[in-house]
């Protein structure tokens, strides 16, 4: 920084302020609207809402493939397309992908374009902290991926069990691309939950308190703070197994006195809360959804809020359950047993919920309603085979078998990613202007749902005959060819089912010119988000509205007749605005987010080959928080109207990386 | 968890906009971080706490640690948060040139401490206590380096504060940055006395 004279001091503050005032920044900022540049320099929380989505989406194309690769080598006994190595490799990616770069990033995507919506803001709090999340999640997900061209990936699945993942058994760098890779991914979380949080606390339209968010904004706010709480957990086990691995620590080493059990208890009570932040914002989705084609409102709002904070407090109390295999002790196992059934009453609470919704509604089927749908029906299979495995003896047998297999994927897959997929067709209108094709949507929908089905559900069966996990293949004879085949074939037709949604996608967008533009409010739905026209515009609302009730908008449109009857109050063009309004104020474009976020994989290949890569990489993350902390706070153009002069330096260390990160709220 | 009890927007705090709690963003995110960090240093400490007395050969904690020197230290660390305490309020009454006074002081208070912190730690390994020599030894220099990282980066940012000051950018109306800055140095403190009871003492 750059000290440059020696002035008055002690200045009167009252008469010191603005005047003398000089801008800090060595750089300007960007100022472009469109092109590439505009999308690199971005902290619109609409763009990096679509980012978060397209990215998540490559990387499901990624994780889809593995899963075909996992299915096609298991579709026949004792197959030879992968080696045992490969296979662990595949399976062990495989997860990583589809849990940190597919569901929770694409939860990311509808929360950071719908949270401000949805609270009447015009952004996040931090704008430019949201593009560095975006930014340093892309970086991970490379710098995970890029193990496969530098000696392969991580072979110890997503649970990485040390010890069994120390150097000893796992010699190769996969499982150091998977630390380092999951702590950097781990930043963008975190940076991310923050920012979410204080949006949701702060940032409310008037009027607007907590009990009249809408459930969607609720179970994201949910999901920020078990990320807050539970990434500092996992970030620290990861950081001990990179100390073993790569600088020799001792924590998971047995001869040296280590307790084999310090990373299985800190990965879960990591791993639980994550199975919640992975299905919350598919039922924050759902919540949205089905109301809207059930014309009725949600079902016990209030309860549906309590039991989304209820499985929020209870998901870390549940955690030994994935260990009951593993000799805790009598009292353990049953108090874990116990907590696990206690925690399937508040979600099965947002089960009946969604049927009580729907039950006497005018219920409209489109391809959104269909999904919403598939999640309760899927979701509630898992959920069921989830029970049994809080029965701790059943478990016992269940262990590392497919059941278990059977079960994550009837949440994970039939929860959460039909949860996500309701959400592309039912806001697709919204963020792109344009509808995707019910027809081809619908052929998606019974596809997905059809495949899903044939895979999954003859895993059951796999699991209860004793087809163990993560095996890369089995003997013929034992029961298993039959219904290895059936969930293959499955597969296949999953993969048939996203082929068409992509095609849906491309021909949608061709489409788009010729068809009927959706207007504002397609669905006659009951949020902000639907205020605004399609797309929203840049600066979200022309005037933030004063909320009085839930469901506001849905109440500007109707109220009720002497009999008590719904009758339209409003016409819909009346309520909603234009998006034609002028000198917004907007927060500006940065560089830097993109410049810190860039250091943070640079450090990690230096972690893992040669020290002195590490150097760059620290410096650009260094030089970038104090090139973003001197950012002017505006440009010239555009002077600010009531922000700090100078650009805020507000600053923590980030758990995890081995630089501080600094950062400025606009 | 949540701040269900405040409904309308208060006033906005001097400079910024107006919020829905009435903290401000920066404030409100460096609280939410600092719970991330208290699960940080939980775990931290419970996998220090589970694996320190499990070395199968010495040295032990009962070897090395030197309480008399590591009061001293944790002495000077807790007056730091005093100092910082001055720094804030200083600066709240517009007093400049005191602001920096205190906030050079803290820095430097901090300083100390990690120099005390570097001697500990190579008295420690020529005592033989490595980083991979026992089990105790991993534990204890990663529980005790992140900390000292920890303050590492706060002194950096109180220095950024002199270099914001003496440029003429920390005004009066900005007394919160350095107020949320605080937040941040007194937490590394209460953490510290945390790591020195049952770390150290309880040794």
């Amino acid at each position: 920084m750059a000290i440059t004279e020696e002035r008055p001091l002690a200045l009167p503050a009252a008469d010191g302020g603005d005047d003398d005032f000089q801008p800090l920044g060595i750089f300007r900022r960007p100022a472009t609207a469109t092109g590439w540049r505009s999308w690199v320099t971005t902290v619109d929380h609409k763009r990096i809402g679509v980012m978060y989505g397209v990215i998540a989406f490559f990387f499901f194309l990624v994780g889809g493939s593995e899963a075909l690769l996992i299915r096609t080598q298991l579709a026949r006994p004792g197959s030879s397309l992968l080696s045992a190595n490969t296979y662990n490799q595949v399976f062990t990616m495989h997860g990583i992908t589809m849990v940190f770069l597919v569901v929770m990033p694409m939860a990311a995507a509808f929360a950071n374009y719908l949270l401000p919506l949805q609270i009447g803001a015009r952004d996040v709090a931090f704008p430019r902290m949201n593009a560095f999340s975006l930014w340093c999640f892309l970086g991970a997900g490379i710098f995970v991926n890029t193990s496969w061209f530098l000696g392969g990936g991580a072979d110890g699945g997503w649970f990485a069990y040390a010890p069994n993942t120390g150097v000893v058994f796992s010699p190769t760098h996969g499982l150091d691309f998977f630390t380092i890779g999951l702590l950097i991914a781990g930043i963008a979380s975190l940076v991310s939950a923050v920012n979410l949080t204080v949006t949701v606390l702060n940032m409310r339209a008037p009027g607007m308190d907590m009990m009249k968010m809408p459930v969607f904004t609720w179970m994201i706010l949910v999901v920020q703070v078990l990320l807050v709480l539970a990434l500092p957990v996992i970030t620290v086990a990861l950081i001990l197994l990179t100390l073993c691995r790569l600088f020799g620590a001792n924590f998971f080493d047995v001869s040296q006195g280590a307790d084999p059990l310090l990373w299985q208890h800190l990965f879960w009570i990591f791993g639980h809360p994550e199975v919640y932040i992975l299905i919350l914002p598919s039922f924050g989705i759902v919540s949205e959804v089905i109301p809207v084609f059930s014309r009725k409102p949600i079902f016990g709002y209030p309860f549906m809020v309590a039991s989304g904070i209820a499985i929020g407090f209870m998901g870390w109390g549940v955690w030994a359950h994935h260990m009951f295999a593993s000799g805790l002790g009598p009292i353990s196992v049953a108090a874990f047993s116990l907590s696990t059934m206690f925690i399937a009453v508040p979600t099965g609470v947002k089960i009946l919920n969604w049927m009580a919704t729907m039950w006497g509604g005018k219920l409209q089927f489109t391809t959104a309603m269909l999904f919403s749908i598939g999640l309760v029906g899927m979701f509630t299979i898992g959920g069921l085979s989830g029970v049994t495995h809080a029965v701790a003896p059943a478990d016992t047998q269940q262990t590392d078998t497919y059941y278990i297999v059977a079960h994550f994927h009837y949440v994970l897959f039939g929860g959460a990613m039909m949860g996500l997929f309701s959400g592309f067709y039912f806001w697709w209108p919204k963020i792109f202007g344009h509808f995707l094709d019910e027809k081809m949507g619908k052929v998606h929908f019974w596809l997905m749902l059809i495949g899903f089905n044939l895979t999954f559900g003859p895993m059951h069966i796999l699991g209860l005959q004793g087809m163990s996990r993560r095996i890369y293949t089995y003997e013929e004879g034992l029961g298993f060819d039959a219904w290895n085949m059936v969930a293959s074939i499955g597969a296949f037709v999953i993969a048939v089912s996203v082929l068409v949604f992509l095609a849906n996608v491309v021909r949608s967008r061709r489409g788009a010119a010729d068809a009927l533009p959706p207007g504002p409010d397609p669905w006659d739905a009951r949020s902000l988000e639907w205020m605004l026209p399609s797309p929203t515009p840049a600066h979200n609302f022309d005037e933030i509205p004063t909320i009085t009730q839930l469901d506001e908008f849905w109440h500007r449109k109707y109220g009720t007749d002497e009999n008590g009857r719904t009758v339209r109050i409003a016409a819909t063009e009346d309520v909603t605005q234009k998006g034609d309004a002028t000198d917004v104020h907007l927060p500006s474009p940065s560089y830097w987010p993109l410049v810190v976020a860039l250091g943070l994989p640079l450090i990690g290949y230096g972690l893992i080959f040669n020290l002195a890569w590490a150097v760059p990489g620290a410096l650009l993350v260094l030089g970038g928080i104090y090139g973003w902390g001197l950012e002017p706070a505006d440009d010239d153009e555009n002077p600010p109207h009531h922000h700090a002069p100078a650009p805020e330096l507000e600053a923590g260390a980030e758990p995890g990386s081995t630089e501080s990160e600094e950062a400025a709220g606009d | 968890m949540t701040d269900t009890a405040v409904t309308a927007p208060t006033e906005p705090p001097a400079g910024g906009h107006a919020t829905s709690t009435g903290l401000s963003n920066e404030k409100l995110g460096m609280w939410v971080f600092l719970s991330s960090e208290c699960l940080l240093f939980g775990a931290l400490i419970s996998t220090y706490l589970l694996l320190h007395d499990r070395s199968v050969e010495g040295p032990t904690p009962k070897d090395v640690y030197d309480i008399p020197f590591t009061s001293v230290s944790s002495f000077v660390l807790l007056m730091s948060s005093l100092t910082m305490v001055l720094a804030v309020s200083a600066l709240t009454r517009g007093d400049m040139r005191r602001n920096r006074l205190w906030l050079l002081t803290t820095a430097l208070l901090g300083t100390i401490f990690i120099g005390g912190q570097v001697y500990e730690f190579t008295s420690f390994v020529r005592e033989g206590l490595g980083f991979t020599t026992n089990i105790f030894g991993s534990a204890f220099y990663t529980l005790t380096g992140f900390h000292g990282v920890h303050v590492t980066v706060g002194i950096l940012m109180l220095l950024s504060l002199v270099g914001l000051s003496l440029r003429g950018n920390l005004s009066q109306e900005r007394a919160e940055t350095v107020e949320i800055i605080g937040l941040y140095w007194h937490f590394v403190d209460v953490i510290w006395i945390v790591i020195f009871t049952v770390v150290y003492l309880a040794a």
